[in-house]
Order: structure tokens, then sequence, then C-alpha cells
């Protein structure tokens, strides 16, 4: 691709150092960031399934297997991503927004499929499954940023126009996605798009604004009834986790067993008696995290923590870097993407937050998320290759 | 302007203060968990996969000192159901309970109302044991073979009977049925609090344990220890291996110094007595007595073992197998029925009346006054305002021992008047030497006898303190009555005296201690320890029930040896007189009606109790054969008129049984067995034979240390 094609003559002369050799290589912190939570991941997944695997006569590696397979289809497209032109992802970025929407909506149609209580999914032929919602992400990020970043390249702040208009783009998908219901992955496409506004510099009283209306919505959607049970009861537990320790509060109770028992040094991989004995349900998915702290105790529960810390420091560092506001956007909304759908997730796990189906990113088993993570990862690349330093 | 990109960097600080604190919130709560509460976790998750399945140690049997089992365990078949379970089948298992109804005859909702746990707005009948353990509703007799039948066809549908567990379990069985009652005691289950006290560490939620008597005494050896098996399981129970696994250890067997034939005879001698007075006329009164109650107690002399300990009334023990109900429970308790549950022997405290001048006589005695003596027995006593002999009677000058054979009262108020006159009369010296108070606090009255019984009561000596303290806590009552102008004139000066100097102690006050009237209070048991005391050479003795700890196998793991209290500061000849005395009540004196023509010397005190509001406690205390005394008997019948109308017949009885006089004796000999019952391999009990005990714990019996319980 040539640089010279941009609008360059309004950069300075310095923008020439974009060319630089140095610009166009891959951010290799992250890179090796990533791929050792992906191979901590599937460690993990292994250790989660293998017993239950056992015992229902299957191969011990059933999903350790499909998780591999599934980081190789993530490589393949992260590497796409990270190395298409970013012209064209600009020109994919549309694509990509309204083939999720269709996804979407195919999941509201007899097509979706519910699994683990969550109705978002559709089953494709010869076992497959597809969750829109997690590519839902990819896209309201990069068309965020590209309503937000492409006309005056982030010199000046978006105007209440330009706001009006990225809420109207979020707002599909944020209703597709609530009618799943699906409240996780809502909150986390809330938070993107109130960290893409902030680092856009939207005007403060549109994030205030935002903020309160969201406070007013939950608290309208627990009045009027609008929640599942099962969500109001999630809140419920998570307030109390003691309240019902055999229902709702099973899952906190038995994910704070687990990581606590693992004390410093962890019981080993593969030794939890808490994953064992299977007493945490989706613990390959969303409570993957209790296996780290369980079998790998504070040490790789901690280094895992820490990965994904470096993971999103340069993610920032990328934003901070990037040669233009398309980029910087792109990238501040990956890491807002990561850093609230990560500590959602473990925070559950510990016992801080309350119980959302979310998945734990580049960690977790699941095609989907792992393909938008792997993707999301790809973009940072991508604007991290064009940066100026 | 400034430097382009400069305002995006500021507002990307704000997404990277974020990702820090997300980052140490994470790190700190990790830190929390793991280390700072790792260990209370690390407990959860072992807890989580393991369960202790329990095999109940076979609880210890109780026998009489000649081998007749008193409590033994019978095997019955448990249905009990398991809420927790029950809870998760459709519509809480109703369907359940209802087929369970026609097999434990009991109707759905009632079964319904017994599994759920009592508390809050719940009534009984309701499950007062922990609410995870299965919850008995029904048990069955080996030999009810219709019941059986019916329990086998809940065994074989298991899959219509979720929830429903059936098992065989011991339970209690009195043999000798409502015999020692009192002394065996009964079971009750644990409650959630009481598990965590050390000497019940190693009990099992909702496991029975003893609750009065000597149950409760003894619970520990008793009860043996529970096998525990560990199982390792998974998140829905299922066993995955046994971690570890310790079996059963029966509990010991309790060889009590209890002859069940004495006791018999005492509960019926106590029976008659109660009988008899409730035709006889009131003292005092227009109607006949109402006999509400009474002890017998009979105890070895020498040694403080208790051979026979009679209450009335009595119950049947076997009302607690199995739970007693309320009810049941509150008539057991009911003052109207007579509070049955109360033991009268150590619970019931009363008035001893005449018999405590045994006691006068020795403080008298070693007081200085001349053994030989004549004194004045006028009908009333000058000094103390008239004050009146029992029944107004005068018999003149006369020696002491004619006081004591004659019961007179009056020459004692002079003794007290006088003793009280040399302390320092309405004005005490600093420190009065109160000779009859020291006697008596040195013949273990006002404290408890130590018997291996609960709940014994310590008695009253009204003495000084005792007077003074009760002023103080009525004080403030009586002021108010005494300016109260509802009250009639005489009331408001008696409360005003009252209010003054309640806390006196009068001329009046020394003279009603020495006759054992007025607010000095013993037990039976306590009365039988004093007397023991006189008939054995001046020991005060610890009065044991238990005699022996067996272990299933027959060793004598512990016995029970005499323990002695201390002795009392009376000369061998001052005591020598007072057997002597003791002996002419029951020749020439009070008793000799009931004890004429009987051929073993008995010595003993006749006693009237003359209490407020209430009819005559009569008493009497005695020992037996006077020349080398064997046995103390210490009858009492509160509200049954005088000792010797009442109490001394009662008594003789009682010694009839022993001696054989008129029909066969219960006790061969009049003495205990030395050697203890044998336990033959089969684990049946036999008389006292030849085998040597090996090794036994020597003295009184303490309930060993439990180690500190494991988690479960």
């Amino acid at each position: 691709m040539s640089a010279g094609l941009r609008p360059a003559g309004l950069r300075p002369p310095t923008v020439l150092r974009e060319r630089d050799p140095r610009g166009r290589r891959l951010d290799l912190v992250l890179l090796l960031a990533v791929a050792s939570l992906v191979g901590l991941g599937a460690l993990l997944v292994w250790s989660a399934t293998r017993q239950r695997m056992l015992d229902t006569g299957m191969a011990p590696t059933t999903f350790l297997t499909k998780h591999l397979v599934n980081a190789v289809i993530g490589l393949l497209l992260g590497s796409f991503a990270a190395f298409v032109d970013p012209r064209s992802l600009r020109a994919y970025a549309p694509v990509v927004y309204v083939a999720s929407g269709i996804g979407l909506l195919v999941v509201l149609s007899p097509l979706g499929a519910t699994v683990n209580g969550a109705h978002s999914w559709i089953l494709l032929p010869a076992g497959f499954q597809i969750q829109p919602s997690e590519f839902a992400k990819v896209a309201l990020v990069v068309g965020m940023a590209m309503l937000l970043g492409e006309s005056r390249d982030g010199e000046a702040e978006p105007r209440d126009g330009d706001v009006l208009l990225v809420l109207a783009l979020a707002a599909v998908p944020m209703a597709l996605i609530m009618l799943q219901p699906d409240l996780g992955t809502t909150l986390v496409l809330v938070f993107v798009l109130l960290g893409v506004l902030s680092v856009a510099g939207a005007p403060a009283r549109w994030i205030v604004g935002l903020l309160l209306a969201g406070v007013v919505v939950c608290a309208g959607a627990v009045q009027l009834h609008v929640l599942g049970d099962y969500q109001v009861a999630r809140f419920a537990a998570f307030a109390n986790p003691e309240l019902d320790p055999r229902g709702v509060g099973y899952n906190t109770n038995q994910a704070k067993i687990a990581i606590g028992s693992g004390g410093v040094w962890g019981k080993g991989l593969f030794h939890g008696t808490q994953t064992n004995g299977r007493f945490i349900p989706e613990q390959q998915t969303d409570f993957v995290f209790t296996v780290a702290g369980e079998e790998l105790g504070l040490v790789g529960a901690g280094t895992l923590v820490l990965l994904l810390g470096v993971v999103l420091w340069r993610g920032c560092r990328i934003a901070a870097n990037a040669p233009d506001a398309f980029g910087r956007l792109v990238a501040a909304g990956v890491v807002s993407w990561f850093s609230f759908q990560s500590f959602v997730n473990i925070g559950m796990t510990l016992g801080i937050m309350p119980v959302t189906g979310l998945p734990l990113p580049f960690v977790s088993y699941g095609g989907s998320a792992m393909f938008a993570n792997l993707v999301a990862v790809g973009l940072l690349q991508n604007v991290h290759r064009g940066s100026r330093d | 302007m400034t430097a382009p990109g400069q305002r995006p960097r500021l507002r990307l600080l704000v997404l990277q203060v974020l990702v820090v604190s997300i980052l140490a919130t994470l790190l700190g709560r990790l830190w929390f968990l793991q280390v700072y509460d790792g260990r209370a976790y690390a407990a959860a998750a072992s807890q989580n996969r393991v369960r202790e399945v329990v095999t109940t140690a076979p609880r210890g049997q109780v026998y009489d000192v000649t081998g007749k089992a008193l409590v033994r365990n019978r095997t019955a078949l448990v249905v009990s159901v398991d809420r927790a379970r029950l809870l998760k089948e459709p519509a809480d298992g109703e369907a359940v309970l209802r087929r369970l109804a026609p097999v434990v005859g009991k109707s759905a909702a009632l079964l319904r109302q017994e599994i759920t746990p009592c508390g809050g707005t719940v009534r009984p009948p309701c499950w007062r044991g922990s609410p995870y353990q299965p919850v008995p509703v029904q048990e069955f007799a080996p030999d009810d073979a219709a019941g059986l039948r019916r329990v086998l066809r809940v065994e074989e549908r298991k899959e219509d009977f979720p929830a429903v567990v059936t098992r065989f379990a011991a339970v209690r069985e009195y043999p000798a049925g409502t015999t020692a009652a009192h002394v065996l005691g009964y079971l009750g289950p644990i409650s959630p609090q009481e598990t965590r006290l050390p000497q019940y560490a190693d009990v099992q939620e909702s496991a029975l344990v003893g609750r009065s008597g000597v149950e409760a005494t003894y619970d520990t050896a008793l009860r043996g220890r529970d096998g525990v098996q560990t199982l390792l399981v998974d998140h829905v129970g299922t066993v995955t291996g046994t971690q570890s696994e310790t079996a059963p250890q029966a509990g010991d067997s309790l060889v009590l110094s209890i002859d069940a034939g004495v006791q018999a005879a005492a509960e019926q001698a106590l029976a008659h007595a109660v009988a008899k007075a409730r035709t006889l006329p009131d003292r005092g009164g227009d109607g006949t007595y109402k006999a509400d109650s009474g002890s017998v107690v009979v105890m070895e002399a020498k040694t403080g073992r208790v051979v026979a300990m009679a209450s009335y009334p009595s119950y049947d023990p076997s009302v607690f197998v199995g739970g007693a109900s309320d009810e049941e429970y509150a008539s057991l308790v009911d003052e109207a029925r007579g509070a049955p549950l109360v033991f009268r022997a150590i619970q019931g405290a009363y008035a001893p009346a005449s018999t405590f001048k045994a006691v006068s006589t020795a403080a008298v005695l070693e007081d200085g006054y001349p053994r030989d003596g004549t004194y004045q027995c006028p009908g009333a006593y000058a000094p103390l305002g008239g004050k009146r002999n029992f029944e107004g009677e005068s018999f003149g000058p006369v020696t002491l021992r004619t006081a004591i054979v004659r019961s007179c009262d009056t020459i004692f108020y002079d003794f007290a008047y006088k003793e009280w006159l040399r302390d320092g009369g309405n004005t005490p010296v600093a420190h009065p030497k109160d000779p009859m108070v020291r006697m008596a606090q040195r013949f273990g009255l006002g404290t408890r006898t130590g018997v291996d019984l609960p709940s014994e009561r310590s008695g009253t000596i009204a003495d000084r303190a005792f007077l003074q303290q009760r002023w103080e806590r009525l004080k403030a009552n009586f002021c108010k009555g005494a300016v109260n102008p509802a009250r009639s004139p005489e009331r408001r000066r008696a409360d005003k005296e009252f209010c003054d100097d309640g806390n006196r102690f009068r001329g009046g006050d020394a003279a009603n201690f020495a006759i054992g009237q007025g607010d000095t209070l013993v037990t039976p048991l306590q009365l039988a320890t004093v007397y023991g005391a006189i008939a054995n050479g001046g020991k005060l003795l610890v009065p044991h029930v238990g005699r022996a700890l067996l272990s299933a196998d027959g060793t004598t793991v512990h016995e029970v040896r005499p323990v002695l209290r201390g002795r009392v500061p009376v000369s061998p000849v001052d005591l020598a007189f007072l057997r002597d005395a003791l002996h002419g009540v029951t020749t020439e004196g009070t008793a000799r009606g009931s004890f004429a023509g009987f051929p073993v010397a008995v010595a003993g005190k006749t006693g009237t109790g003359e209490v407020a509001g209430k009819q005559d406690t009569a008493w009497f205390a005695s020992f037996a054969p006077v020349e080398d005394p064997e046995l103390v008997v210490v009858g009492m019948v509160s509200q049954g008129g005088t000792g010797a109308t009442t109490a001394a017949p009662m008594v003789r009885e009682v010694y009839d049984a022993i001696y054989g006089v008129g029909r066969p004796s219960v006790l061969p000999g009049g003495k205990l067995p030395t050697a203890l019952p044998v336990v033959r391999p089969d684990g049946t009990v036999g008389p006292p034979g030849t085998k040597v005990p090996v090794k036994p714990v020597l003295g009184p019996y303490v309930p060993p240390a439990a180690p500190a319980r494991t988690s479960r």
C-alpha cells in the first residue's frame, strides 16, 4: 500500500517516517502475549473438559482439539485483519456491520438456537454453530471508528450530529442483542460506545448523559420486569451469594471455593478437586478462570491477569501512536471491549461482579468469540503497522 | 494549537487509568481469595468433595449391681424421610408422602408437619434435629411382622419412594419398666449449638445423647465412638472413592450400685406410704394428707454407694424413646400433676425438721454440753415468748438421750438460745461461733453431695449470711409494702419489721434452726450422707450410683471407688452416743410403733417439717444394723403427715424387704455384692462371679476429653 494516496498534504513531514520499515512490523509483544493467553487457555479448557469427556466415554482431548482448531482459524482471520490495506478495511466495515446485523436477525428467527439459556446462536450444518453477537462487537468498533474518524481525521471533536449518528449505528445491534436477551454482550457494546466516544472527544454532556441513561434504563428494566427472572435472580445472588447456595448463588460460591482453594501455587494442572469433581458448570467457557485459580494458584491466575494487562497496555500504546483518528478509535474500541469483558468475566468468578454470560477473551472455549477476539488483535496490529514509531 | 495528537493522548489517558485500575482490582481480589482467605476456601473445597457416612456405635447398656439389665438396646426398623431430597420431587414430594402414609400409619399431612424443622411460626409436631438429617417418622419392632412387610414394599419399590430411608437402629428399652427411671435418665437429640461443645466433639448432628440421670453423667462412655466412612464424591454426589474409614466402637456398659430388688421395694414402700397418707386426717387441717411427692434413699453407710433411690411420682422412661412430644414433656414437668420428672431424692429440698437434731446434738456435744447432763423439757420455752414444744408436750427434766428419743424441741431451743446469746444476741459479736451452723456445714448441708447425677440441688442453711442475702433481695418490696395504705395495718407492720431488720439473726431463728424448721432445706440424699457419717464413724462420703464401666468384651475399664468428702468434727464417743440415742428412737421413742418386733437393730430419727401454706413433711432417717451399720435408709413424704405415722412405717417396709422380714429378702445378707457382674463372651451379663477385673481405673468417673473434631 502507499501512504502517498492519503491526504498527506495536511501532515507534517514526519509522516514520512511511517514508511520506516520498523513501522511495518507487527507488535511482537502483543503477539506474544496473545499467543501465551491462547496457549494457556488451551491447557485450561483441556483440564476443565478432560474429566467430563472421560466420564462420557469420549476422548479427553475432544475440546482441546476443537479449541486449537478454532485458534488456527482465528489466527488466519486475524492475519487477514492485520495485513489488509487499512483503506479496504474501511471498505469492509459496512459489509461486516450489515452481515452481523443480518446474523443477529437470523438468531431471532426460527433458525436461531438456544445454548445454555442464551438464545444467541445459529446452528450450521455439520455441528457448527456461530454466535453473531461476537462479530457485532468487531463491526461496531470499526463502524464507529469510521464514522467518527474518517471525516476530520481526528483533529476536530465530533459534533452532536456525529454523536447521534454513532448512537443510531450502535442502537441496532444493541437492540437485537438485548432481544436475545444477552445483557452481558449489550453491556460490552455500551462500554465500547462510551470508550470510543470519550477517546474521540465527544462532548462531555453526551458521555454523562449516556451514563445516566444507562442507569435509568437498567433501573427501569428491573422495575418493569423487562429482564428475565433469572437475570434479576443473578443480581440478587451477586448482592448476597449465601442467599441460595444451591440455586443461583451456586456458581459464584463454587467458583470462589475453586479459586480460593488454589492458594499461592495451585493444586497443579489436572489436579483441581473442584474442577475434576465438576462442581462448576460452564467451566470451559465463562468460568474458565476458575481452573487457572484452582490448579495454577495465585501465580498462574496472576500471570493470566498480567498477560491480559500486557494486551491492554499494547492496545493503549497502539492507540496513542495511531497514524490517524480511525486507527486510534479502532484501538481504543478494542481496548474498551477487552478490558470490560475481562473485568466482568474474572470479576464474576471472584465474586465481585454479577454472573453474566461473558467469555474471557482468548482463554474461554468458543469459536465465534475466539475468531472475533483474534480479528480484533489483527486490527490492533494493522493500526500498529501504520503507526509512526 | 497543541501538537497533533496531544488532546487524543490526554483522552487515552482515561482509558489507561481505567485499564490499570481494573488490573489492580482483579489482582487484589485474587490475592484476597487465594492468600488471605485461602485456608477457609481450601477447607470448603475438601468439604465439598467428601461425604461422611456414619455408623452409629451401639450405646452401652445399664445393669444393676447384680447384672440385671435396666436399660437395653432393642433393634428397630426405622423409616425416615430425607426432607432435602423430598423437596426436589414434584409438588415437594406430596405424592411420595401420600404413598408413604399407609405404610407408616400416619396421614400425609401429619408426615409433612413432622419433617418440617421447628422454629419461627412452625408449631409442633415438627422436627427438632438438623434440617439436613433424615427425619425418623416411624419405627417397627422386629416382631411386628405386618409392619415389616409394609416396609419391605417400600424397599422393593424404591423408585416410588425417593427420599424415604429405612434402616435398622438401636433404640433404648427398659426391661425393668419404670424401676429407677429417675436414676437411669433418658436420651434426647443433640441440638446444633451443643455439637460445638467440647464434650460432644465427636457426636454427629441430631444424634441422641444422655439428657438426665446416668445416661447424662456417663454419656461419653456409654456413647462409644461412631464409625465414620469418608467418601469422595463429585458434584452430583456420585461416590468416586473412600478417603478414610473408622469402625464404630461400642459404648461401655454401666454397672450401677443400684440393686433392682431394693429399688423396686423402695418404690413400692413409697407408693404404699403415699396411698396410706392420703387416708390419714391432716393434723392441722380438716381433710386428709395430699402426699404429693416423696423419696426413699438407700445407701451403703461405709462406701456411699447408693442401693436405691426412689422418687414419687415417677414416669415411664420409654416415653422418651423416639422423642417425647411437647404435651408429654409438659405433663412430666407440670406442677399440678406433681412434676414426675423432678428427681425428689436430689432435686427436692425440704425442711429436715427433727431429723436435723442429730446434727444439733453433735454441735451441742462438741460445744461442751455434757452427754449425761439433765435438761429441762417444758411444754413452752419462756425466753422465746413461750415458743411451744411439738404438740405442746412437757417431759420435765430429761437426759440428752431422752430428748432425742422423745424428740423434745424446747431443750434444743434452750441450747440454741444460749449459744445465740453467747454470740451477742441481737447485737452479734464480730465473729459469731454459731456452733450449729458450723456443724451443719461440716455435715455437708448447703452444698451438693457430688453424686454422679446431673442437676443436683444444694439445699440451704438458713444462717446469718442467708438472712442477709434474702433481706437485700427483698428489702425494697417490703419497704414499699410497709407504707402501702391498701394493706391491713398488721400486714404493714410485718412488712415494716422485715424492711427495718429482716437481716437480723434472732433468737427465734437460732431456735428454729436447731430443730430443722424454717428456711433450712436438705435433699433426701444429703440427709442420707449425714446419717451415713454418724453410722460409719464420721466419714462424710460422696454418694455414687455408678459402680463400674465394662467394655464390650467384659473387661472392667473403670471402677468407681468411694470418695471421702470430709470427716465430721464429732468425737467417736459422741458418735457412739448419737447412735445409741437414735437406736432408742426405734425401741422406746417416736418410731417404736413402726419397729416393734423388728429383728435387726435400727437407729433412726423421725421428723415432721412444718411448711408455711403446706401440710407437714414426714421424714425418717435411719441406719442399720446399729452395732455395725451397713445401710442408711432415708424416707420422706411431702405433705404426708408426721414422721412417726407416715415416714417411719415406710422405711420399716424397706427394711422388711432388705432383711426378709415376713417375706423373702431382696438383698440377702443386707449387703451389696462386692464383686462386679460378669460379662460373658456373647455379650450377656451374669451375676457377680469369679472373673477378675483387669486393671480398672479407680476413683470417680471423669469423662475423657474428646479429641478435636475433624472436618466433616
